[in-house]
């Protein structure tokens, strides 16, 4: 073999393992650093010592992190809620072969394209009382109207639940509107010939063959949720005091502003947990569906 | 199905307009409060139309505003945004094209679990690698660099460019490929003869979302960069937090309206890729 076929054959490897053992590598071996990390003695810098399960029960026995994972489920849950809801009625009203559909389909999806820090930014501006919607209130001669959620410990998570669903509605509605378009006109017809009327064939016939579609939103909403932070950072920095933080906010205030790194790897393996509770299931539901559905073909 | 009648329609409409009333509400105050004073909207509101056209506020905030303690506006965040939005968008789709091309078209053993892997990297928390990266950057010696920053990026890609190519590198069909082999065409041959001139509509996809994706990204620029080494997003934090006690609303919003409009203008022009990108992403 020539010098040259031999460098042929060897080329194409080259350039097929680097990005795969990088990608994999780096999936792989960054996380099993933190999960490391994690049962460490490090704090301002790396201590490989083993503290064995320590950085864990301290994390739990914080009240940042209590506070946070409590916040988690509030607004996991009403974000989940309502982006569905508002996703499900635009894409359902879109989905009457309506006039102008694509402009309202671009203006739904257009926050997506904009960053978490300036929706954060200008929510913030909105809900502040004395410059936001009260003071536009105030200004209208309305003097009793109190919306004080941003300021308000006990109501400073909905207020980011607002922005987050402000965000994630057009998102709910773009899949879902995709799904509603690939049911079966066959599905529709027979419904039709049985006499039943818009809201009735939408939930015994539509909703029902969007099914899959339905769960694959809710499950992209949840990791969303529990990947939150920018928004919060940009919103509300986790305040008024620690009312609005969530998990994503203490695993960063450990690592990097008390220089816990050990402690704030612990609370991010708690993290990757909440979203393992949250996919791992979908993905076996996947796997079973992909399992029956060739079953039956 | 039927068609609703006129009435339903208007009330459809009603509802709609309704609701995109309120999905536009907060680009339009941005807007409008770009170009009011500061005194203005500290009197009457950030909710309120301009009295003058204060287009002195976008000068002002590309070049004159303080952020920590550098007073050079925004533009060299924004700089430092390009510098690395675009080549780590570049590289990673490139890569993420030819793990795709490899893992959908070059099947080995194992070939699904290697990609099984990298759709976990899509679906992994970042603060999972935080630590990692930080490590790393620093023994690289790219703490606070841009440089650092775009190869976080580049690496972070890979997994989705990769998840998007390879999906739709599989409907490309096999007995094309064994043709081309039998021609005595190798890896490199048919990946710049075959499978690239049918690629652009999932390589404008993928390079949509990783920009969007990238220009945005806040966690680790703020991690890993500070100063006047952070891209445009940890920036606009920074300014807020400096001007928490006397804002500038009105040079504020046109730095916010600044940051946002290189992803609005990708969305703008490349809306329809963006909504494929979206459904073949989330719904495959």
């Amino acid at each position: 073999m020539s010098w040259r076929d031999r460098w042929g054959r060897v080329l194409p490897h080259l350039a097929i393992w680097p990005p795969i053992v990088i990608s994999c590598g780096y999936v792989l071996g960054f996380s099993a650093w933190t999960i490391w990390v994690s049962f460490t003695r490090s704090t301002l810098m790396p201590d490989y010592a083993w503290a064995g399960l320590r950085n864990y029960s301290s994390m739990l026995a914080t009240n940042n992190w209590r506070i946070a994972c409590v916040n988690l489920l509030i607004y996991g849950a009403c974000f989940v809620v309502f982006a569905m809801t508002i996703g499900l009625l635009l894409a359902v009203l879109i989905d009457q072969r309506i006039r102008a559909e694509n402009i309202y389909r671009a203006i739904f999806l257009y926050p997506l394209a904009v960053s978490f820090v300036v929706t954060g930014t200008v929510w913030g501006w909105l809900l502040n009382p004395s410059i936001g919607v009260q003071k536009l209130m105030h200004d209208l001669g309305w003097t009793s109207f109190r919306f004080e959620w941003l300021i308000d410990p006990n109501m400073a998570i909905y207020a980011v639940v607002i922005a987050g669903v402000w965000q994630a509605a057009g998102f709910a509605m773009a899949l879902l509107l995709a799904g509603l378009r690939s049911v079966d006109v066959d599905l529709l017809k027979a419904a039709q010939i049985d006499g039943a009327g818009p809201v009735r064939t939408y939930l015994r016939v539509i909703f029902p063959a969007i099914g899959p579609v339905l769960i694959a939103v809710v499950v992209m909403l949840l990791q969303f949720a529990i990947k939150t932070y920018d928004l919060v950072a940009a919103l509300t920095g986790g305040g008024p005091g620690l009312s609005s933080t969530l998990p994503t906010l203490v695993i960063y205030d450990f690592m990097f502003q008390r220089g816990e790194l050990a402690r704030g790897s612990a609370a991010a393996v708690m993290l990757l947990g909440s979203l393992a509770i949250v996919l791992v299931p979908y993905g076996l539901y996947r796997l079973w569906r992909r399992r029956a559905a060739s079953a039956h073909a | 199905m039927r068609m609703p009648s006129p009435v339903s329609r208007a009330a459809i409409h009603a509802v709609l307009i309704a609701c995109a009333a309120f999905f536009l509400a907060p680009l339009t105050v941005v807007a409008l409060n770009s170009l009011r004073s500061a005194e203005d909207i500290a009197r009457a509101g950030v909710i309120g139309l301009p009295h003058a056209l204060m287009w002195g506020n976008f000068s002002g905030t590309w070049s004159g505003l303080c952020i920590a303690e550098h007073c050079s506006g925004i533009r060299p965040y924004m700089w430092n945004s390009m510098r690395m939005t675009i080549p780590a968008t570049a590289l990673s789709t490139l890569l993420g094209a030819l793990n795709g091309y490899s893992l959908s078209l070059w099947r080995f053993r194992g070939d699904s679990l290697v990609f099984g892997i990298m759709t976990l990297g899509v679906f992994l928390p970042e603060q999972m690698r935080l630590v990692p990266w930080a490590i790393v950057l620093s023994d690289l010696g790219l703490f606070n660099t841009i440089t650092g920053l775009a190869l976080i990026h580049i690496v972070q890609g890979l997994s989705f460019a990769t998840l998007f190519c390879r999906n739709y590198y599989l409907s490309i069909p096999q007995d094309l490929l064994k043709a081309a082999r039998i021609d005595g065409a190798g890896y490199f041959r048919i990946f710049w003869r075959i499978v690239l001139p049918l690629s652009p509509p999932i390589l404008i996809v993928t390079v949509i979302w990783q920009f969007t994706g990238i220009w945005n990204e806040y966690l680790f620029g703020v991690t890993f960069s500070t100063g006047d080494h952070q891209p445009i997003t940890a920036a606009l934090i920074a300014l807020s937090a400096r001007l928490s006690d006397a804002p500038q609303y009105g040079e504020q919003s046109a730095a916010v309206l600044l940051a946002a409009a290189p992803t609005l203008l990708v969305y703008l022009f490349g809306g329809r890729y963006f909504l494929r990108g979206l459904t073949a992403g989330a719904l495959k």
